[in-house]
C-alpha cells in the first residue's frame, strides 16, 4: 500500500516548447495575453465609473491621469486588446461551427484577427481625435 | 423520486462534473460582450474628455445605464471564466491553485459590484 502515496507519475503531453512558433502559435498566445489584460484593464473602467458616481473633483482627477500622453496610451494597448481579443473570439466562433481548420483558413483568419484589431485600433482613436480637431 | 438511473445522472458532466457549462457560459458572454462592448465603446468614445456635467447627464439616462450593467454582468462572468482556465492550465499546485481560483471569483465579484454600484448612483444618487 506504500505505493498508493507515493506522487503518481502519469505521462504528459508535449508542450508549447516541442512546437515551432508560426503565426497561429502567436496568436493565440496573444489571445490568451490580451484577456488576462482585459481581465485587469476592467479595473480603468471601474474607477472612472467609480469616479463619476463619486464626484466632480475625483471624476476631473481620474479624466486628467486617462489624459496624460501615458494614461492615453495605456488607453491605446486597451482598444487594441478589446479588439484583438474581440476578433480572436470570432475567429473561435467560426472554429466552434466546424469551418475554417485548412491550414491556409488557419493562416488566414491569423492574420487576419492581427491586421484587423491593429486597423480598429487605429481608426477608432483616428475618428475620435479627428471629430475632437485633437489632430 | 427519480426514475433516471445513475448512469443517466452522470452521463455527460465529465470530471469536473459540470459538463459544458464552462464552455457555453463563456460562448454566451462572448456574443453578448461583442455587441455590448461595441455599443458602449461608442458611448465611451463620445465622451472621452467631456466634461462632469456631460458624463454625469449622460449616464444617468436609462438606455445607457442599462447597457453599462449589461457589459459588466456579461464582462465580469466572461473574464472569470477565462481567467479560471488560465489558472488551471499554469497553477499546478493544489493549494495555489484554490487560492487563485477563489482570489479571481473575489476580485470579478468585487470589479462587477463596484461598477454597478457606481452605475446605480450615477442614476438614482444624488
Amino acid at each position: 500500500m506504500a505505493e498508493a502515496t507515493r506522487a503518481i507519475e502519469r505521462p504528459l503531453s508535449p508542450h508549447l516548447s516541442v512546437y515551432r512558433v508560426m503565426i497561429n502559435t502567436a496568436m493565440s498566445i496573444v489571445h490568451r495575453i490580451t484577456g488576462a489584460a482585459l481581465y485587469f484593464g476592467t479595473l480603468l473602467l471601474a474607477a472612472w465609473l467609480v469616479a463619476a458616481a463619486m464626484g466632480e473633483q475625483q471624476f476631473n482627477m481620474v479624466n486628467a491621469l486617462f489624459g496624460h500622453p501615458i494614461g492615453k496610451l495605456v488607453l491605446v494597448g486597451y482598444t487594441w486588446a478589446i479588439f484583438h481579443h474581440m476578433l480572436g473570439g470570432l475567429r473561435h466562433f467560426v472554429w466552434d461551427t466546424g469551418r475554417g481548420f485548412e491550414i491556409w483558413q488557419v493562416n488566414l483568419l491569423a492574420w487576419l484577427t492581427i491586421i484587423g484589431s491593429i486597423s480598429l485600433t487605429l481608426a477608432t482613436w483616428g475618428v475620435g481625435l479627428w471629430m475632437r480637431g485633437g489632430f | 423520486m427519480s426514475f433516471r438511473t445513475p448512469l443517466g445522472k452522470v452521463r455527460g458532466l465529465g470530471s469536473a462534473k459540470e459538463g459544458t457549462e464552462h464552455f457555453w457560459k463563456q460562448r454566451l458572454t462572448a456574443v453578448s460582450n461583442l455587441v455590448l462592448v461595441c455599443i458602449v465603446m461608442v458611448l465611451l468614445a463620445k465622451l472621452a474628455g467631456a466634461d462632469y456635467a456631460t458624463v454625469k447627464r449622460t449616464l444617468a439616462k436609462p438606455q445607457n445605464a442599462i447597457l453599462l450593467l449589461l457589459l459588466v454582468l456579461s464582462g465580469v462572468i466572461h473574464m472569470r471564466l477565462g481567467m479560471q482556465s488560465i489558472i488551471e492550465d499554469y497553477v499546478h499546485s493544489e493549494g495555489r491553485k484554490v487560492m487563485a481560483l477563489m482570489l479571481n471569483s473575489f476580485f470579478s465579484l468585487v470589479v462587477g459590484l463596484t461598477c454597478v454600484f457606481a452605475v446605480l448612483k450615477l442614476s438614482f444618487g444624488v
